[in-house]
C-alpha cells in the first residue's frame, strides 16, 4: 500500500512517499506564500522521483503550519504527533524528540508505541528557533550549513550574554567590529542556540534515546553542544532530519488506511 | 546650591543642572562609543545652556549604564531611584513611573517623597522596549518621530499575532503586502508595545497617578496606547521625558551635598 505525508512548514515544505517499510521518495522545497502551491510542488517532486501519480497514493496525511490548506490530503494531523511518529518509525527506542523548525522549537516525549506523552513548544520567541540561526548566518555572511560547520578556535570561547535575538544580533555585530574570528563567533551562536533549546528539552524530561528532527539537526555545532548540555548522545537518523514530520504523516496515513478509516 | 545629574544610557546621554528648586538647563546627546566622552560632551552642553562652568557645580551624581564612567561625579545612583525621584519631584501626586528607553523598560512605584517602593524591569526581551518601535519604523520606512503622529490617524488598528520583534517584523511585511493601511499597522504596533509594557506595570500593582518617562514618552501614539492598555490617564512631563533620570540624579546630588557631600 502506497501512502504519503506532506509537511508544509514556514520555510520549507516536505513530502515523503512510503510503501510498507520502504521510503520510495522524499522531497524538500522552499515554502512559497501559498501553502497549497508549496504542497503541490513538494508532492509533485516526490511523485516524480517515485515514478508515481497522485492517484497511486492510497492515503495522504498533511501536517505543519499550512496543513489545513493542502488540497490533496485526506486528513490533517498536528506536527507534534507526526514528528513523534516519524522518529519512532526510524528509531523504535526513541523516547524524546527535539524538533527545531524555522520558526519554532518542540520537545516531545513519547511512549514505546510512538505516541506523545508530553510536549513543550516555543513559537513565541525567535531565540531557540531556526530563525535565530538564520538571522545570525546573514550577519556573519555564512550559509546555514556553513554556520553549523564552523568550529571555534579560540582558547577562550566567545559567549553571547543575551538570549533575545535582537540583543544577541547587536553582540554579534560588536564582535565582528572588534575583528573577532568568524568561526569563533559562529561557534558562540551555535552554543547560544543549543543552550536555549536545552531549557525547553529539560522541561519535558529527557529520556533516552534522544532524536533530533528538523533542519537545525544538520547543524553540528548545535547538536554537539546539546549533547554536552543534556549529557546524552543524539541518535543519528538515516533520513534527512528535515523530512521526519512528513515521514510521520505518511506513517499515520498508513495506520489510517489499514484501520479502514480511509 | 547648584548640582548636576548625568544619565549615561546605552543610546543617549543626558545632563541636567539644578539650582535649589529651579531647573537651569538640560541637554541630551546620542551616546558616544566611550561613555566618558558622552559624559564630558553632554555636561558641556548643559553647562552652556545654564550659562555656568564646571566650577559652579557643587555636587554631581551619575546614573545609567555608563554611570561609573562619569569622571566628575561624586556619587552614583541606580536608574530606578533616579527616575522615581525625578518624576516624583516634577509631578507631585505621581505614584507610578513607567520609563521606556531604547533598550529597556521599567515600572517603578514611589511614595510621596519619590522613594522607590517596588519596581519591575525588562532588558531581556527587545519586544517590550523602544527597540521594538525603532526596528519596525525601519521596516516601514517611517522616521521614529513620525510613528506617533501616523498612529493617531488610524481608523482600524491591526492586531499583531506575534510579540517577538523578529517574528513581528515578518508579520508587518506581510501586512504591508496585503495592502493594509500604514496608519492602522503603526497603531497596531503601538498597541502591541503598550500591551507588553502594561503587563510589566501590572506586576507592580500600579497606583495612580501614572507618569511616562524615557525617549518613547515623546511619542503621542504611545501615550494613547498605554492609556488604553492600562485603563487610566497618564501624566505628561513638562520637561523632556528623556531627562527625568538626570533630574533625579541632580535631586539626589542636592540631598547628598546637604548631608555634607558623602560620596557613595
Amino acid at each position: 500500500m502506497i501512502v504519503s505525508g506532506c509537511d508544509v512548514g514556514s520555510l520549507a515544505t516536505k513530502a515523503v512517499i512510503l510503501n510498507e517499510r520502504s521510503v520510495l521518495a522524499q522531497a524538500v522545497v522552499p515554502s512559497s506564500f501559498d501553502p497549497a502551491r508549496s504542497a503541490d510542488e513538494a508532492m509533485g517532486r516526490a511523485l516524480e522521483q517515485a515514478g508515481l501519480r497522485l492517484s497511486d497514493i492510497r492515503y495522504c496525511v498533511g501536517t505543519g503550519y499550512g496543513r489545513e490548506r493542502i488540497p490533496f490530503v485526506s486528513k490533517a494531523v498536528s506536527e507534534i504527533a507526526c514528528h513523534a511518529k516519524g522518529a519512532h518509525w526510524l528509531i523504535p527506542t526513541a523516547r524524546t524528540v527535539i524538533d527545531i523548525g524555522g520558526q519554532d522549537c518542540k520537545a516531545i516525549r513519547l511512549d514505546a508505541r510512538g505516541n506523545v506523552v508530553k510536549f513543550l513548544t516555543n513559537d513565541k520567541c525567535a531565540a531557540g528557533t531556526g530563525r535565530f540561526l538564520e538571522v545570525m548566518a546573514r550577519i556573519l555572511g555564512l550559509g546555514l550549513e556553513e554556520l553549523g560547520n564552523q568550529r571555534g578556535k579560540a582558547g577562550e570561547p566567545i559567549q553571547l550574554a543575551s538570549t533575545c535575538t535582537v540583543w544577541a544580533q547587536a553582540e554579534v555585530i560588536h564582535h565582528l567590529n572588534a575583528k573577532k574570528d568568524i568561526a569563533d563567533i559562529a561557534h558562540a551562536v551555535n552554543r547560544a542556540m543549543a543552550a536555549r533549546v536545552a531549557i525547553l528539552a529539560r522541561g519535558v524530561g529527557i529520556e533516552r534515546d534522544l532524536v533530533m528532527t528538523g533542519g537545525v539537526a544538520k547543524n553540528k555545532g548545535v547538536t554537539s553542544t546539546l549533547e554536552e548540555l543534556l549529557g546524552t548522545g543524539i541518535r543519528r537518523l538515516r533520513l534527512d532530519p528535515q523530512v521526519i514530520g512528513a515521514l510521520g504523516a505518511a506513517v499515520i496515513a498508513k495506520e489510517q488506511a489499514e484501520g479502514g478509516k480511509a | 546650591m547648584i548640582t548636576a545629574g548625568l544619565d549615561i544610557g546605552s543610546l543617549s546621554a543626558k545632563a541636567l543642572i539644578l539650582r535649589d528648586d529651579e531647573i537651569l538647563g538640560w541637554h541630551v546627546i546620542a551616546a558616544r562609543p566611550d561613555p566618558e566622552d558622552s559624559a564630558r560632551e553632554v555636561m558641556a552642553g548643559a553647562l552652556g545652556k545654564a550659562g555656568l562652568s564646571m566650577d559652579d557645580i557643587e555636587f554631581t551624581v551619575g546614573t545609567g549604564y555608563g554611570r561609573k564612567a562619569v569622571p566628575f561625579a561624586r556619587a552614583v545612583e541606580s536608574e530606578i531611584s533616579c527616575h522615581g525621584m525625578g518624576a516624583g519631584w516634577l509631578m507631585p501626586g505621581v505614584r507610578t513611573v513607567i520609563d521606556i528607553g531604547g533598550q529597556d523598560a521599567k515600572a517603578v512605584r514611589i511614595d510621596d517623597s519619590g522613594r522607590v517602593v517596588r519596581y519591575a524591569y525588562n532588558d531581556k526581551c527587545a519586544s517590550g522596549t523602544g527597540r521594538f518601535l525603532e526596528i519596525v519604523a525601519g521596516v516601514m520606512g517611517i522616521g521614529l518621530d513620525e510613528l506617533g503622529p501616523v498612529s493617531l490617524r488610524a481608523r482600524n488598528p491591526v492586531s499583531l499575532s506575534n510579540q517577538c520583534v523578529v517574528f513581528a517584523e515578518t508579520e508587518i511585511i506581510s501586512l504591508i503586502n496585503e495592502g493594509r493601511d500604514k496608519a492602522d499597522i503603526v497603531a497596531g504596533l503601538h498597541r502591541a508595545l503598550a500591551h507588553r509594557v502594561a503587563s510589566l506595570a501590572r506586576s507592580i500593582e500600579p497606583e495612580p497617578a501614572v507618569a511616562m518617562t524615557g525617549g518613547v514618552a515623546k511619542n503621542p501614539g504611545m501615550f494613547k496606547a498605554l492609556e488604553e492598555a492600562l485603563g487610566t490617564g497618564i501624566t505628561r512631563c513638562d520637561i523632556d521625558p528623556q531627562a527625568i533620570g538626570a533630574l533625579g540624579a541632580a535631586l539626589i546630588a542636592r540631598e547628598r551635598a546637604a548631608k555634607g557631600g558623602a560620596g557613595a
